[in-house]
């Protein structure tokens, strides 16, 4: 789809909220969704199961919302499966009928190979043309580069990439950086994750550990780890060379909206890549990040036509 | 219950053989496997020694290929399974799917192994990959309970190997970042976490600090012991705080569960620390082989040796140890 140089602006995604969110908030964030210009939204818990402000119902509703405002909608699973409990629920999610999964782990994958065709998450672990052969052959027709890989292995996938496949990129946001047993926010509380009295709640922006230096370092969310630095790539929307046909945004409780808007002017044209890196700095005080994409460290802030 | 041992280069294999170890998993000296250090793994001339030595020892050898190829690189990969198999290795170890895929295409008969670096943490994963490339054998994260690990035993159509002994990645295997996202280098691309040329060690008036490429991951006083800086193991402020916000050095140390392993059903128990020394093999491989023997002639009545205990105590992480994730509380 990508190789086909047609001048189509790449389109937006909203990833799923990866905070602990009250019902009202995430309601109150998704209203807002359906009149920003998005054109996918990823809806759903995907990282702890405890976490339950909305029922399967309740994000089915708001699918139905965001469908009926002209967004495509995709209902995204859990990263890391450890209960049967939490097997039981992919399951319902993956034969919801209405809307199309996002597998972010090969539990979900088995439930959907060869079924239904599905969208491959960043956590699945596509490093390679073969791997992704592989999953397209099962019925993958979209899949999510791993956030540790770079533009270049990128642009080498799109060399091999099978007629019709969707390849999108994690492009704003705090990249999810690992999952534990362990839930590190409990642990903060010194309570063990079984006792954890939902305290990641407190933390709609999850919890900032810093060296001993007080340097921003890393985000605590739950089981999951994030990077502290927000990665921003804003100016590979303007790149027809990178050639990916979903910029992918992950949500923060605030300021949301402005980088949507930032990242759609740019893709317009109405926007230089550089001014928006402004204004997304402005947004951010942790600062930026795109190492990864320029095959260096993750928190590595290189310097790009377009700027950072 | 068999025991899986550890080998970074000859004189470990043969500690492995010679204390008891029913199979050895080795690596190649490239990435194409999780412990890519500097003066680590086996050439062709080593892995043939090493294959006769355990042959004639009725151990098992064992290859880890790991990690995961891109596009670029994928030959490599490629290379690393053709040689293993036409070594006649007892088993791969394999993490990617496309090499899984390559693997079973092109060496029906050879046997594969589910790499932990592969994070299938439920029956429905491990059923994917049996089921896909025929897989006879997976070893699962060091992120579920003992229930949980029954209860994936229960379901999954083939044997489960788990942690039982070393170092304690307390992240899901596979999907850990950290080292990448700090030196560009990680587990998945390049075989290694917190690679030494990122390590910098520096003393000041009272303290030690230790930093990964330049991220102050520790300072230790004169008096503590100074761990290696891997991320997860540092001492961060969280909330005003200054302690271990993901995990204290520490070892993974299954020996009190040893009889609830067994009787849950697991199939191996694999060692870590191809990276340690041929001393910390044999230690660690006599003990285990110890304890599991015991435990298979007496489970009910089973109770870890203090002495035992003591030796894995010596040469584990912050000379302490824990259950990890098996044990609830701890997570």
């Amino acid at each position: 789809m990508s190789t086909s140089g047609k001048a189509m602006p790449a389109r937006l995604s909203l990833g799923p909220i990866q905070y602990y969110w009250g019902k009202e908030k995430i309601i109150d964030f998704y209203r807002s969704v359906e009149t920003a210009p998005v054109d996918i939204v990823y809806l759903g818990e995907t990282v702890c199961s405890k976490r339950r402000s909305l029922r399967l119902k309740d994000w089915i509703e708001i699918a139905e919302r965001l469908q009926s405002a002209g967004k495509e909608v995709v209902l995204s699973t859990l990263a890391l499966l450890e209960a049967n409990s939490e097997l039981g629920h992919v399951r319902k999610l993956c034969a919801n009928g209405a809307f199309p999964i996002e597998a972010n782990d090969m539990s979900a994958v088995q439930m959907l190979a060869g079924k239904t065709k599905f969208i491959g998450g960043a956590s699945l672990n596509i490093y390679n043309s073969r791997t992704l052969k592989k999953l397209v052959g099962m019925g993958m027709t979209r899949w999510v580069m791993p956030v540790e890989l770079s533009q270049d292995v990128f642009m080498d996938f799109q060399q091999a990439m099978p007629a019709g496949i969707e390849s999108e990129v994690f492009a704003w946001g705090r990249m999810p950086i690992a999952y534990s047993a362990r839930c590190y926010t409990a642990r903060a509380h010194k309570v063990p994750k079984d006792a954890c009295g939902y305290c990641c709640i407190d933390y709609p922006d999850g919890l900032m550990l810093s060296t001993r230096e007080d340097e921003d370092f890393l985000v605590i969310n739950g089981i999951q780890t994030q990077s502290a630095k927000v990665h921003n790539l804003v100016h590979a929307l303007g790149d027809s060379a990178a050639g990916a046909d979903i910029f992918r945004l992950s949500p923060q409780s605030e300021h949301t909206p402005e980088v949507i808007s930032l990242f759609d002017r740019v893709r317009n044209g109405a926007l230089e890549a550089d001014e928006a890196t402004d204004e997304l700095k402005a947004l951010v005080s942790e600062g930026l990040c795109n190492g990864y994409w320029f095959n260096e460290a993750g928190m590595a802030s290189c310097s790009v036509a377009g700027g950072q | 219950m068999e025991l899986v041992c550890p080998a970074g280069n000859v004189p470990s294999l043969k500690a492995a053989v010679d204390n008891g170890a029913d199979a050895v998993y080795i690596g190649f000296r490239n990435e194409t496997n999780a412990r890519h250090f500097a003066g680590l793994n086996f050439n062709d001339k080593q892995i043939e020694q090493c294959l006769a030595y355990a042959r004639s020892h009725g151990t098992k050898v064992y290859v880890a290929i790991n990690t995961y190829p891109q596009p670029g690189n994928f030959k490599k990969w490629e290379r690393a399974v053709d040689q293993a198999a036409e070594y006649g290795v007892d088993a791969l170890i394999l993490a990617d799917i496309g090499v899984m895929d390559y693997a079973a295409g092109k060496w029906p008969k050879l046997r594969l192994h589910l790499s932990v670096q592969a994070s299938a943490t439920t029956h429905e994963a491990v059923r994917f990959y049996a089921e896909q490339f025929g897989v006879q054998r997976a070893v699962i994260p060091r992120v579920l309970s003992v229930k949980q690990v029954e209860a994936l035993i229960n379901d999954s159509p083939i044997p489960i190997e788990v942690f039982g002994f070393g170092s304690l990645c307390v992240m899901v295997e596979g999907r850990c970042y950290l080292s990448s996202y700090v030196t560009g280098q990680g587990p998945n691309t390049f075989g290694a976490c917190s690679p030494a040329s990122f390590v910098r060690w520096s003393e000041t008036d009272s303290k030690l600090e230790t930093r990964l490429n330049g991220v102050l991951i520790d300072q230790i006083n004169k008096d503590e012991n100074a761990g290696y800086p891997t991320i997860c193991k540092g001492r961060f402020i969280v909330n005003g705080e200054t302690g271990y916000a993901i995990e204290e050095p520490t070892s993974l140390n299954t020996l009190p569960i040893l009889p609830e392993l067994l009787r849950i059903g697991v199939s191996a128990i694999k060692i870590e620390g191809r990276q340690r020394s041929p001393a910390y093999v044999a230690k660690v491989t006599r003990v285990l082989r110890a304890a599991i023997d015991a435990c298979m002639l007496d489970p009910e009545n089973f109770i870890p040796d203090e002495d035992w205990l003591s030796q894995l105590t010596s040469v584990s992480e912050g000379v302490q140890t824990t259950l990890g994730a098996y044990q609830r509380e701890w997570q």
